[in-house]
């Protein structure tokens, strides 16, 4: 099948006072159409970065902004920032930002505020832009009557739901959800991640969705990719990640998930996560490894193991 | 020393007054309303409830930064009129985020210092030791290279051991810990739930540890209670709990919690309906009724339901286990 996404080598890379911060570092992946992946990793490992170079809303201190996407078979990275912004960003890839429940604006009623993308790309007149916010309210599962109502009225998860109608009034492809229920409580992130599951098969649409919180991602999780330090380590079906992680750098990150039902003793991993102003050469996980051997101090190659999985790791070369 | 109660809290309740245009009586917010448990010597209990359920009210009482509304604090036995500075010292406190905990223009020595000044401890050289002993205790280590860094120099998980250390300085006997670990990376996580572990034992301190993620809970405390709308639940050891929930409302949270299984991606989870009620106008009868599945008309909506001793050691209030 065609991909729906194509991402290759891409790099965003940050000018500091400190030196260039390699927050995205040779990244390509494929994304089928219909699927949901998930990408995992700690804080500061490049995974909000990859949602922002994706959309291309990039800060102003960018140093360098390189790679290739294509979507749907178009290369995006030919288009100018103008027609990117009219063409695909939020009509054909929308994003729903980290904590963006906190963002929504606290003088303007919740049902203008998801309607202002409508007037945006779509130009609407207003009676058949509010005709949309209705449906897209009862498609998250927001009472209608919501559309009159300032945020500060709405609950968390009421919140969370309007967010998500905002990212799915344009009707786009992709739909990129950084950390969607962190702040949530359990009820309620069980309840929006419900939700997403029905969206995603009524729309058929296809999700990128970027979280540390592993057990909670394995609601939505087709794919996985785990990223180490700007890079990935470990791509492939979810099903294989969560049995059975292969990169050392996964195996311990899955050992530090608490789980409810089962005894096993949680592990943390030693050490902190490389500065990305210099990475360590080679790979970049090796001085936190405890697979390391000799060879680790060369770049590890991408390898594909038997059942289709592509790991950055010299143990599987 | 184990079986000893060390804290007894009997008919807490704790209501803020709400005002219209600051001096009409609205009505009160019943944040935490006929709270009863015993903590004993040595022992971690966990608090679960969603926010909003009051749960950090109640470790707020506890601390005594709340002047209780109604009901009594007694701590190893004595009823305490006044929750004064001598029963703050023994009783530490985990703030949730650790950099808004820690005062910015300190160092880590004179945060750790403040304490032992306030309450009048020790001389001068005493004190010294007694922060390159605690810096120790939460594996700050070289003591030299942490001990006159400021907190924005420390990671977030160094920053939470600060805070652990702060909270241990004074020796109390109480530690109550507001989320302690619900702002770290899950790797850290673990580290820090781990030397809290370590650092309960060592000393035999009591633990009210206050959070919403059931799942690291397992790892750390011996009885869990379950809050929901400012009442307590459900009373019950982990294991009995977690194997065996009794009130639906503990039941629903339990499935609630995802186990990293690739199948969670092809089914939907049964969810309660509606949100946790208003503590301003709480339903009459049982506070979960009008989401409850299990509901007996005539009397969950009406009579407010006790506390029932289903087995040994595991209290539940709901009808259903009349």
């Amino acid at each position: 099948m065609e991909p729906l996404l194509r991402v290759e080598d891409l790099r965003l890379y940050f000018r500091t006072t400190k030196g260039i911060v390699q927050a995205v570092d040779g990244v390509s992946f494929e994304l089928a159409p219909r699927t949901a992946m998930v990408v995992v990793g700690e804080s500061g490992c490049g995974k909000s970065s990859l949602a922002k170079a994706i959309l291309r809303l990039l800060p102003r201190n960018t140093h360098t902004y390189s790679g290739k996407i294509f979507l749907d078979g178009t290369d995006v990275m030919a288009l100018n920032d103008e027609q990117f912004r009219r063409e695909v960003r939020w009509k054909r890839i929308s994003y729903v930002a980290q904590a963006a429940m906190n963002a929504l604006n606290p003088v303007i009623k919740v049902g203008t505020q998801v309607a202002e993308p409508l007037f945006i790309h779509n130009n609407l007149t207003k009676s058949e832009a509010v005709n949309r916010v209705v449906e897209a309210f009862q498609l998250v599962g927001v009472p209608v009557d919501f559309v009159d109502r300032y945020p500060f009225e709405l609950s968390g998860g009421m919140r969370q739901r309007v967010v998500i109608a905002m990212a799915l009034i344009t009707s786009p492809q992709l739909v990129i959800l950084d950390e969607p229920t962190s702040a949530l409580d359990v009820l309620t992130q069980a309840n929006i991640m419900n939700s997403l599951k029905r969206i995603r098969e009524e729309l058929e649409l296809t999700y990128i969705l970027i979280t540390h919180d592993i057990s909670t991602s394995s609601e939505l999780a087709l794919d996985a990719m785990v990223m180490y330090a700007g890079q990935i380590v470990e791509l492939g079906k979810a099903g294989h990640f969560f049995l059975e992680p292969l990169h050392p750098y996964s195996q311990k990150l899955m050992a530090s998930v608490p789980t409810l039902r089962e005894d096993k003793d949680l592990e943390f991993i030693p050490g902190q996560p490389p500065s990305l102003i210099n990475p360590p050469t080679g790979c970049r996980f090796a001085p936190r490894c405890p697979k390391r051997f000799t060879t680790c101090e060369k770049e590890p190659p991408m390898v594909e193991y038997k059942d289709g999985r592509k790991i950055k790791c010299h143990l599987y070369v | 020393m184990q079986d000893q109660v060390l804290i007894s809290v009997r008919n807490l309740h704790k209501w803020f007054e709400l005002r219209k245009w600051g001096f009409i009586h609205v009505g009160f917010v019943r944040a935490v309303d006929g709270v009863d448990f015993d903590i004993r010597h040595g022992e971690a209990v966990t608090f679960v409830g969603e926010s909003g359920c009051g749960k950090s009210t109640l470790a707020r009482t506890i601390l005594g930064l709340y002047q209780p509304t109604k009901g009594e604090i007694l701590f190893q036995g004595k009823k305490l009129q006044k929750l004064g500075r001598w029963y703050r010292a023994q009783v530490g406190y985990i703030q949730q985020d650790p950099y808004g905990a820690l005062p910015p223009f300190m160092n880590v020595r004179r945060i750790l210092l403040e304490p032992m000044v306030i309450n009048r401890r020790g001389t001068r050289t005493e004190r010294e030791r007694r922060i390159r002993e605690v810096l120790e205790e939460v594996k700050l280590t070289p003591v030299e290279d942490f001990i006159g860094k400021f907190p924005h120099m420390l990671s977030g998980g160094q920053q939470q051991r600060v805070v652990i250390a702060r909270s241990i300085v004074l020796n109390p006997k109480l530690l109550v810990a507001d989320e302690p670990v619900s702002m770290l990376d899950a790797s850290v996580r673990v580290e820090i739930l781990q030397l809290l572990r370590g650092v309960q034992e060592a000393h035999q301190l009591g633990v009210a540890y206050i959070t919403h993620d059931l799942s690291t809970v397992r790892y750390f405390s011996e009885r869990i209670f379950v809050m929901y709308a400012a009442k307590l639940v459900e009373k019950a050891p982990v294991k009995e709990l977690i194997s065996n929930p009794l009130h639906p409302y503990t039941q629903a949270l339990l499935d609630a919690i995802p186990d990293p299984d690739p199948e969670n991606a092809h089914k939907f989870k049964e969810v309660p309906p509606g949100e946790p009620p208003s503590l301003l106008n709480p339903p009459p009868g049982c506070r979960f009724h009008p989401r409850c599945k299990h509901l007996i008309e005539g009397l969950c909506d009406q009579e407010v339901p006790p506390e029932f001793e289903v087995k040994p050691g595991h209290y539940v209030s709901c009808w259903l286990y009349k």
